[in-house]
């Protein structure tokens, strides 16, 4: 078997830990290593901003309305002499967790429904599959509208106004976007499925389920790690959608999107109050796409660079 | 050929059920009834409240309300706006031209953008050209719809004035002026939602084109001394949109997402605007009504996109 012959000695010059030959890969992407530091940057000022930025984010003080930015307000005020730096930081802790979480639900049922449909030799793996496709053809924003429209009240009326407007945009965002994950976990597990290591844990004894945690899922997961890393950006997207639509969290509540849904009837006065907060969707987008692009130059061990 | 497109027509069926299926169920999952607000009106006596809901079926199975909803679905009886006053199929035929009309002029603008920078980008990969496409590309797909909207009417209507940036169907004027004006309110909107397409388009090319430049036939064709041009374009193109094809089709559900927002930020007048401000104004039937349409766009779409597919790779089609 190849485990047993000594590598070459060429081979064996180069050869790095895991870890660091993926820190090699991504490197070379420029580009990836500075949205790695831009997210970082605006994920710390996201996350410790309010302890050094103690304004209050409603705040109304008329004598200073629709200002630009300025020593008091650096990123200017709204229409109401809110201060939008504090509305801001707000905003993105909520865009952000909004991003993450959706990820982590499209990931989470991704995974489950591509393993499955990956194991199962007969039909459930064909029914899945064609519940792929049908959500695949669903049209996503009309039926996220939908179902915003339809359930806001209920959840509402359950978990609060902010908390319940969460769970549901969390969880729809999250249930709409399960399906590249899903196919993309399914192809790895066919092709994993059939290989020596696991026929081994197979012979010698593991259940289905050991087989699938301990042996083809940690080889499958590179793919859906870079998947997962752009449902994060494409969620921050379908969020800020939904915001400057009107339809996502309460109208008091400055989320990004629904900051720059604010601004859009002042362009003509205030500029900075749209610029600012669709500069910070902007950056976010770009560079969580980017650091996906360099994890892909990074964990996809065939190609060559 | 023709048998091919009876075949995918069938295949279009089912997911057109599959579709009005999750519609429905969404609907029925739903807390509240239609009705709820004569239970709680004192001028409404119970018992017109009972007859309603007998006559529009609400106490019924729930699969019996399944095949009548999808019985008067496919009737066209689509059901009454409670807020426009009018029948929702006469209100959407209203409005969906406008739609069609922006999402196929910017479909249109994006491949014209998306196939030329992909192809030439191919043929020099990593070269300073393709360096800059791909920034820009991905720039492009980062860029939310709303955003570029926003950025268009700053620049070009408040700073440079040159756009008007709001969309009106009653343009005065005649003849040329007319038709002018009526392309000048279209610009922006529909370059927004096509440089948005275009950018990921242009991914598509690039890597389609790659992926069928190295092989051995191109070679051949190079070796029988056809010119760079005639390789590109009758070798290498015809088979690397095969997958383009594909990819642009999965991508459809989103741009009707954008022509949401266009026609949000823009005021256009069409079936995308429609769903917003019937959602603001809680009216059911056009809600259910408009999200089955863009449902069947897509699904229809989709079909030309498999047809398109069996034109491209006639193996397909004898399969």
């Amino acid at each position: 078997m190849a485990g047993l012959t000594l590598a070459s000695p060429s081979a064996e010059r180069r050869s790095y830990s895991p870890r660091r030959e993926m820190w090699r890969r991504y490197r070379r992407h420029k580009l990836a290593v500075v949205s790695a530091v831009l997210l970082f940057i605006l994920v710390t000022a996201v996350v410790f901003g309010p302890f050094l930025w103690r304004v209050s984010i409603n705040d109304i003080d008329f004598n200073a309305t629709l200002q630009g930015p300025s020593l008091a307000h650096p990123f200017g005020t709204d229409d109401l002499g809110q201060d939008l730096l504090a509305r801001m930081i707000y905003g993105g802790r909520i865009s952000l967790a909004v991003g993450l979480a959706a990820m982590m639900v499209s990931v989470i049922v991704g995974t489950l429904v591509g393993a499955l449909a990956g194991m199962s030799r007969g039909a459930l793996g064909h029914g899945l599959m064609w519940l792929t496709d049908l959500f695949l053809s669903l049209p996503q924003l009309p039926l996220l509208l939908l179902l915003i429209y339809l359930f806001r009240d209920g959840l509402k009326a359950a978990f609060g106004p902010e908390g319940g407007i969460f769970i549901l945009i969390v969880l729809v965002i999250g249930g709409l976007r399960w399906m590249p994950v899903a196919r993309l976990v399914r192809a790895q597990f066919l092709s994993l499925r059939e290989k020596e290591f696991v026929e081994a844990a197979r012979a010698l004894g593991a259940s289905p389920l050991r087989q699938v945690v301990r042996h083809i899922l940690p080889n499958a997961l590179g793919p859906v790690i870079i998947a997962g890393t752009i449902d994060v950006a494409a969620a921050i997207i379908a969020e800020s959608t939904l915001s400057f639509l009107g339809l996502g969290f309460p109208p008091d509540t400055p989320t990004w999107g629904r900051l720059l849904f604010d601004a859009k009837d002042y362009l003509d006065i205030s500029a900075h109050w749209a610029l600012f907060p669709g500069a910070a969707i902007f950056i976010a987008v770009v560079a969580i796409n980017f650091i996906g692009d360099g994890l892909r130059d990074a964990l996809d061990a065939r190609r060559v660079i | 050929m023709r048998q091919y497109i009876l075949r995918r027509l069938l295949i279009a069926v089912p997911s057109l059920l599959g579709i009005s299926l999750v519609l429905f169920t969404v609907l029925a999952l739903a807390p509240g009834d239609p009705f709820s607000d004569l239970a709680t009106n004192p001028n409404v006596p119970p018992e017109v409240g009972l007859a309603l809901r007998a006559k529009f079926g609400l106490d019924d199975p729930i699969y019996l309300r399944y095949f009548h909803w999808l019985a008067a679905m496919a009737h066209g009886d689509w059901g009454f706006s409670f807020v426009s006053r009018v029948n929702v199929d006469t209100l959407i035929l209203q409005r969906l031209p406008t739609t069609l009309y922006v999402i196929g002029s910017a479909q249109l603008i994006a491949l014209l953008i998306a196939i030329p920078v992909g192809v030439y980008a191919a043929t020099r990969p990593y070269s300073i050209f393709d360096q800059i496409a791909n920034t820009f590309a991905f720039i492009g797909f980062s860029l939310p719809t709303f955003f570029t909207g926003i950025l268009f009417i700053l620049i070009f209507s408040i700073k440079l004035d040159w756009l008007p940036f709001v969309y009106s169907t009653d343009l005065n004027g005649t003849g040329l002026a007319r038709l002018g004006e009526q392309i000048r309110q279209a610009i922006m909107p529909v370059m927004v939602l096509a440089l948005f397409q275009a950018a990921s388009m242009t991914r598509f090319v690039r890597s389609a084109m790659l992926d069928v430049i190295r092989l051995d036939y191109v070679t051949t064709a190079r070796a029988k001394g056809l010119g760079q041009r005639r390789v590109i374009v009758t070798h290498v193109m015809r088979n690397a949109m095969i997958p383009v094809v594909t990819l642009i089709a999965l991508q459809i559900p989103a741009v009707f997402g954008g022509a949401i927002v266009t026609e949000q930020i823009f005021r256009i007048p069409g079936i995308g605007s429609l769903l917003i401000s019937s959602i603001l104004s809680n009216d059911t039937p056009v809600v259910m009504a408009v999200t089955f349409v863009f449902a069947c766009l897509v699904v229809f779409f989709n079909l030309i996109a498999d047809v398109l597919y069996g034109w491209l790779d006639p193996r397909i089609s004898l399969r």
